[in-house]
């Protein structure tokens, strides 16, 4: 008889909504049925809201159930037993819903679909085409990813091919290759997605990059929230280095590199660059002042091609189709796609890839479906903790690093959380300013002092104490750590802080009319 | 290292500091002044249980707050204690990257997604045990 094959999500966002439980029960079941059944932890297709989301391997392709809860373990397994049957909880053929079919999946295309564990599967789906790619002509990586258009997935937007461009030309005894995998921002889960669900397209990622610039070892810096992303990273490294892929010689060629995975320890400005190196190197996180940039002086001193895990993992699909085929979706000067991440107050969050130029208010309103609290949408944050609040006045402002920018705000690493009409912007701008308290690295005033006095200012403010004054002292803060902080944490804070404070004057008390004649 | 000793004793106490500068040549300093840049690592002994609440915007958003606050009732701890009979710490965290799903935790090491008070009551009497 042939062999029942269900996919059950290994995703933490999967794990976390109980799919540990349902592959415990599915396996009881078909043990006690007698069915043979093979079971394939793959990562999630990001449709959140459907997690755990199952799929059985049918004549007709894979067939979706979900969102699964113990109650429903066994009616499920019937259905897919009756060669992926009705059932109240039936998805369908997942690329075929609304969700994923509207997407545009370059660097997510795997994800979900492959056994994360499998370097064979990942072969089968189009894997290390990218790598074969530029091993036929190692001289033009550098090039075709400047070409590409491809710009930082981090936040920062920097152009990625005139990084390596740089640390190509560096001269030095070693190099290094760092992935920035600090996923902290909230609201943001994509590398942790592609690292559970697809972590070969990261080994291959930085495999070109160290080819492209000449550098034989890389390093993996992951936060220590994310315990799954650690364990699927390890597994398939070792996969990759028993299959030929990582070692002294790449698939074969003359090139040699490797990697290996390390975890942080709690610290959001560890994102930062190079407070990420110094954190890799057993300090303290603390930033660096720049120059040198990591491309001449970056790990242990030597020149380093430091990137975000998007930005890797969108390497290879560049090497495969060429630069113009992904330069040719985006808007502007941000080309290619980007995997957007809905979050917070929202009925359909998840994943969702697609070409630059969608606006706010298509991903809150047609996407997202708006909050699951049924309420109305209040503020849109984008971009982290260090991003703008938007209002719906802003929904018509399209997914585009310079569009962003123009009006106050960023879109960082593209996570999206939704707030409903219950929130307390006031409140949001002091959670702001406390967490830029926490979390600064403590070296340059700025950050470490004025968010401390940013989080008393903004409480002076909603006790209503010399309102006006406050507000004043407020804003010359804001300007002060905009300009004066060393890195993004001090920078970036009076994003979310200013636009509560522009966009939503009333929560702290003053009315729209002053705030105007300002 | 420091994740050794953590994971030995489930804290880095003080007297280790000076043992690990001389291992590694480094001045103690350097060695207390990576332990305590860190939220990870803890310089005092924790609960038999750890339950880490999410506290960052995407769950505020889905009210972590209220459930935050039901947490430090029902525990009679504020965040980053122990209770005395040392059978759990409360802390919060910054972000699981569960944010389509929250309010999220984790509890000794394991995720939790969609929260609810029913939820996080059930958290909280695993912690019972």
């Amino acid at each position: 008889m042939k062999a029942l094959r269900i996919y059950i999500p290994g995703d933490a966002a999967a794990v976390a909504c109980g799919a540990e439980e349902i592959a415990t029960a599915i396996k009881t079941l078909a043990g006690s049925r007698n069915v043979t059944l093979e079971i394939v932890r793959n990562g999630s297709r990001g449709m959140h809201w459907l997690e755990p989301m199952l799929e059985v391997v049918t004549d007709k392709g894979r067939i979706a159930y979900g969102p699964v809860e113990p109650a429903d373990v066994e009616s499920v397994f019937e259905a897919m037993l009756a060669d992926g049957g009705a059932h109240r909880l039936r998805v369908g053929i997942p690329e075929q819903h609304p969700f994923l079919k509207r997407q545009t999946r370059l660097t997510f295309a795997r994800c979900g679909i492959v056994d994360p564990r499998s370097l064979g599967d990942y072969r089968a789906h189009d894997g290390y085409k990218g790598l074969a790619r530029a091993l036929e002509n190692p001289a033009s990586i550098v090039a075709e990813v400047t070409q590409s258009g491809l710009r930082g997935r981090g936040g920062a937007g920097f152009p990625t091919g005139i990084k390596w461009k740089t640390v190509a030309e560096a001269k030095a005894d070693g190099k290094y290759i760092v992935c920035n995998a600090d996923e902290g921002d909230s609201g943001t889960f994509a590398d942790r997605m592609i690292m559970e669900g697809d972590p070969f397209v990261l080994i291959e990622g930085m495999t070109i990059a160290g080819i492209a610039v000449g550098a034989a070892y890389g390093y993996i810096y992951i936060r220590s929230e994310y315990p799954h992303a650690v364990a699927a990273m390890d597994v398939a490294i070792a996969a990759a280095r028993k299959g030929g892929m990582l070692g002294k010689s790449v698939a074969g060629s003359s090139f040699a590199f490797d990697l290996e995975v390390r975890v942080g320890a709690g610290a959001y400005v560890c994102g930062e660059e190079t407070s990420l190196l110094e954190s890799l190197e057993g300090k303290r996180g603390e930033v660096r002042a720049k120059p040198p940039l990591p491309a001449h002086k970056g790990l242990f001193g030597k020149p380093t091609v430091i990137n975000n895990v998007l930005s890797f993992a969108t390497v290879p699909v560049i090497m495969d189709k060429g630069a113009a085929f992904y330069r040719d979706f985006g808007m502007g000067k941000s080309r290619g796609t980007m995997p957007i991440q809905l979050a917070g107050n929202l009925q359909y969050g998840g994943l969702f890839e697609t070409a630059f130029g969608i606006t706010l208010g298509e991903l809150v309103d047609d996407i997202g479906g708006g909050c699951f609290t049924g309420r109305p949408v209040k503020a849109v944050q984008v971009g982290g903790p260090l991003g703008a609040y938007f209002p719906r006045a802003l929904f018509d402002t399209p997914f585009d690093y310079e569009a962003f920018a123009a009006r106050d705000g960023l879109i960082g690493h593209g996570g999206v959380v939704v707030f409903d009409d219950s929130v307390d912007m006031a409140k949001q701008a002091r959670f702001a300013m406390e967490f830029c308290a926490v979390e600064s690295c403590g070296k340059c005033t700025p950050c470490r002092i004025g968010s401390a006095r940013g989080v008393e200012t903004v409480d002076r403010i909603r006790r209503g104490e010399n309102r006006a004054a406050n507000v004043a002292v407020l804003e010359d803060l804001c300007n002060t750590m905009k300009f004066g902080s060393l890195c993004a944490l001090g920078g970036f804070t009076p994003y979310p802080v200013m636009s509560s404070l522009t966009h939503f004057p009333e929560d702290f008390g003053l009315t729209p009319r002053l705030q105007a004649a300002e | 290292m420091l994740r050794a000793v953590q994971d030995t004793f489930g804290y880095i106490p003080e007297p280790a500091e000076p043992l690990l500068a001389q291992a590694l040549n480094i001045a103690r300093a350097e060695v207390h002044g990576v332990i305590t840049f860190y939220h990870d690592f803890r310089r005092e002994p924790v609960g038999r249980h750890v339950l880490k609440l999410c506290r960052a915007e995407a769950c505020q958003a889905c009210a972590g707050d209220a459930l935050a606050a039901r947490a430090e009732e029902k525990l009679g701890v504020k965040f980053g204690e122990t209770s005395a009979d040392g059978r759990v710490t409360l802390e919060p965290v910054y972000c699981l990257g569960l944010c389509s799903v929250s309010p999220s935790a984790m509890i000794d090491g394991r995720v939790v997604a969609r929260l609810d008070e029913r939820k996080l009551d059930a958290l909280l009497a695993e912690t019972d045990r």
